[in-house]
């Protein structure tokens, strides 16, 4: 084989390779991981995260303006300890309310961040102290079982 | 060791898995000559080759090439001397992936900083004296096996080695490719003021070109001398192997117990 | 009473001679490595085999991944529609390309078509007294012959799974978006709302990274170590296909579990 002929096709599948490459870093994946190069660790407490997994979103006003970075149980106040790395364009107030939600009816779960009304803001290391726990939906439906019964009852 | 011998082999022994291939063997090639080594097949003679060659490690004795001791050098030395060595393997050994060309040129290409000019030139030099000039874009899988045999000559010849080694070059060949062979490898070696070492087990062809003959037989040096001295010698194992005689020294049969004892008759005796 | 002596004793030669060979193969390796610096700056070596093990894969590695995608488009669209998220379609798509499908039949596809071949090769040049001319020319065919193949398919293979992946890819989006109708903005959304590039992308390539390495070290090996005949070479290609794609699995599910255990 011809030496020009042979270095045009390596060329030719090299840059086949390549554009393969591209094309799944770009279109096909997120570049999440790189977006969000410069973050900031926050730390927020839940009585009951429920499917929250690591790596999942955390949402303002619907925008992902961050990701979990751990969960972890704490042994003294059996509560469930959450690590959001926030992207470091933004900030939130002190008073910002932490919140489980579920993307749909039977979608993954994120972390909803409500900022409050406060001057000051939050900083790397701080704790979000007003925090509302996942929806269970067991817990959910008995309730609502629950709920029913007591209103046929008080029919009768 | 004098000036004039180029390879000396001092009780050289070699065992394979713990069977002696070779016991003893003393050798001596003067420069300039052309030696044959010559045995049935699987006496060790390709052994031999290879232990010179330092692609074996004998297991007791000494190759000295050149003055140096083969067995005792780095891996290193023993690199930097067969860039001065050639071998014809038996049956070529040409590299199949490359033309006839690119095959001489390789030891130029591999071993030198050569312009591409110049390696044109050698080899195409390498080619005429093996009368293929006219082949050098053929591919080896196109080559007869005498063609095959000149073209890998040529290759062996490319970097004018001082000691040139034929392992079984004669093998497989019609009768006028055998005659062009040997007829090379006696010009070749004068041309270039080489030593070459052949080992073969074709005799007549051998008488005619060569300068002094080994006989090895069960790892042992059984008969040397002159075309002349084999031709006129007595031993009987030389004359066996002269006239290609079935049975004599080397037995026709290989050892075993009694024929009549191995189909069961072994009473017939008593 | 049966003698179990027997039976322990062939037990015991066949580990110790498996044990030699996995010593062999792993000193090989090193030489391999040792040789790999000079070689590689004589770059047209390599050339040459990214040529032999990648530009001739290339027909094969599109094709299969077409018709993998197409699989995984049908049979995902089946799937998801039963619960009312045929949106997702791309998700499950990609995320099985990039993280299983793509590395792991890309390589399988390389070891039968590439590894063979280069097994053959070496094989041949060894019956053939091609190494030991090399050897007898000073000219170490570790650094010449075994080098260049082994980081050809180094090179190659992941190259060849991103294409595979990206071929599959485009296959599910066409039966899915084209042929079935999913939305085609949906479809690509939710794929890269779930496809995160280090996490998903950069493991499969490190995937098929590792599986280059696994499948051209025993391709060049059983070549090398091949019994210099002609039914010597056979079987050394055959093991080179059997063990690469044992390799390929067990290698693939270590590497699993450490890249995606415990997470989404």
């Amino acid at each position: 084989m011809n030496r020009t002929t042979l270095d045009l096709w390596v060329g030719f599948f090299v840059a086949l390779g390549m554009a393969a490459l591209l094309f799944l870093a770009l279109k096909v994946g997120s570049f999440s991981g790189v977006q969000m190069e410069q973050t900031y660790q926050l730390q927020a407490k839940f009585d009951n995260i429920g499917g929250l997994k690591v790596r999942g979103p955390v949402k303002s006003a619907g925008v992902v303006v961050g990701r979990v970075a751990d969960i972890r149980f704490d042994p003294d106040t059996y509560e469930a300890v959450v690590l959001l790395n926030i992207d470091s364009r933004y900030t939130f107030p002190k008073d910002t309310f932490a919140s489980i939600y579920t993307s749909g009816l039977l979608g993954d779960q994120y972390v909803g961040l409500e900022p409050g009304g406060d001057e000051r803001k939050l900083v790397a290391g701080d704790t979000i102290f007003k925090t509302q726990s996942a929806v269970v939906l067991e817990k959910l439906v008995s309730q609502f079982l629950f709920n029913k019964a007591a209103e046929s009852q008080d029919q009768q | 060791m004098s000036e004039d011998t180029l390879v000396q082999i001092d009780n050289l022994q070699f065992d394979y898995g713990g069977k002696p291939v070779l016991q003893g063997i003393n050798m001596r090639i003067p420069r300039g000559k052309v030696v044959a080594i010559m045995g049935g097949s699987g006496c060790g003679k390709t052994t031999l080759l290879r232990c010179i060659g330092g692609q074996l490690r004998p297991s007791a004795g000494k190759v000295c090439v050149d003055g140096q001791v083969v067995n005792e050098m780095s891996r290193k030395q023993i690199y930097a001397l067969r860039r001065r060595m050639g071998m014809l393997f038996q049956f070529g050994a040409l590299f199949t992936d490359l033309s006839v060309f690119e095959n001489v040129a390789f030891p130029l290409r591999e071993h030198t900083d050569l312009s591409e000019a110049m390696i044109r030139d050698l080899v195409l030099m390498k080619l005429q004296a093996v009368g293929l000039r006219g082949a050098r874009d053929l591919m080896p899988n196109s080559l007869s096996g005498g063609m095959a045999r000149r073209v890998a000559l040529a290759r062996a010849i490319a970097l004018d080695p001082s000691l040139i080694m034929y392992d079984e070059p004669f093998t497989g060949l019609d009768p006028i490719s055998l005659g062009v062979i040997g007829q090379l490898i006696r010009r070749l070696n004068d041309a270039l003021g080489a030593t070459s070492i052949m080992v073969t087990h074709d005799i007549q062809e051998s008488l005619l070109i060569v300068d002094y003959i080994y006989f090895i037989s069960g790892g042992r040096v059984v008969a040397e001398g002159t075309p002349e001295d084999i031709r006129n010698s007595g031993d009987p194992f030389v004359h066996q192997f002269v006239h290609a005689e079935a049975d004599g020294p080397v037995p026709f049969h290989l050892k075993a117990a009694p024929i009549m004892e191995d189909l069961g008759l072994g009473d017939v005796r008593a | 009473m049966l003698d179990p002596r027997p039976f322990l004793r062939r037990l015991g030669a066949l580990v110790l001679e498996k044990i030699a060979r996995l010593g062999h193969a792993s000193r090989f390796f090193v030489a391999v490595l040792l040789n790999s610096g000079a070689t590689l700056r004589r770059y047209p070596l390599t050339l040459r085999e990214i040529w032999f093990s990648g530009v001739l894969s290339l027909i094969i590695i599109l094709v299969s991944g077409l018709f993998v995608g197409l699989v995984l488009g049908l049979q995902g669209y089946e799937i998801l529609q039963r619960y009312g998220s045929a949106e997702q379609l791309g998700t499950m798509v990609a995320l099985s390309l990039l993280r299983e499908l793509g590395p792991v039949v890309a390589a399988l596809l390389f070891a039968s078509r590439a590894g063979s071949a280069i097994t053959a090769e070496i094989g041949l040049m060894k019956t053939t007294e091609q190494l030991k001319a090399m050897d007898m020319m000073a000219v170490d065919p570790i650094a010449r012959v075994v080098v260049p193949r082994f980081w050809g398919g180094v090179i190659t293979m992941p190259l060849l799974a991103a294409m595979f992946s990206s071929m599959g890819i485009f296959g599910g989006w066409f039966i899915g978006v084209v042929v079935i109708g999913v939305d085609d903005g949906s479809f690509w959304s939710q794929m890269q709302d779930a496809v995160d590039f280090r996490y998903d992308v950069w493991n499969g390539v490190v995937k098929s990274f590792v599986f280059g390495v696994a499948v051209a070290l025993i391709a060049v090996f059983e070549g090398y170590d091949a019994d210099p005949t002609a039914e010597g070479v056979s079987r050394a290609i055959t093991r080179t296909v059997v063990t690469s794609a044992l390799a390929i699995l067990a290698l693939d599910f270590v590497l699993t579990s450490f890249m995606f255990r415990g997470t989404s």
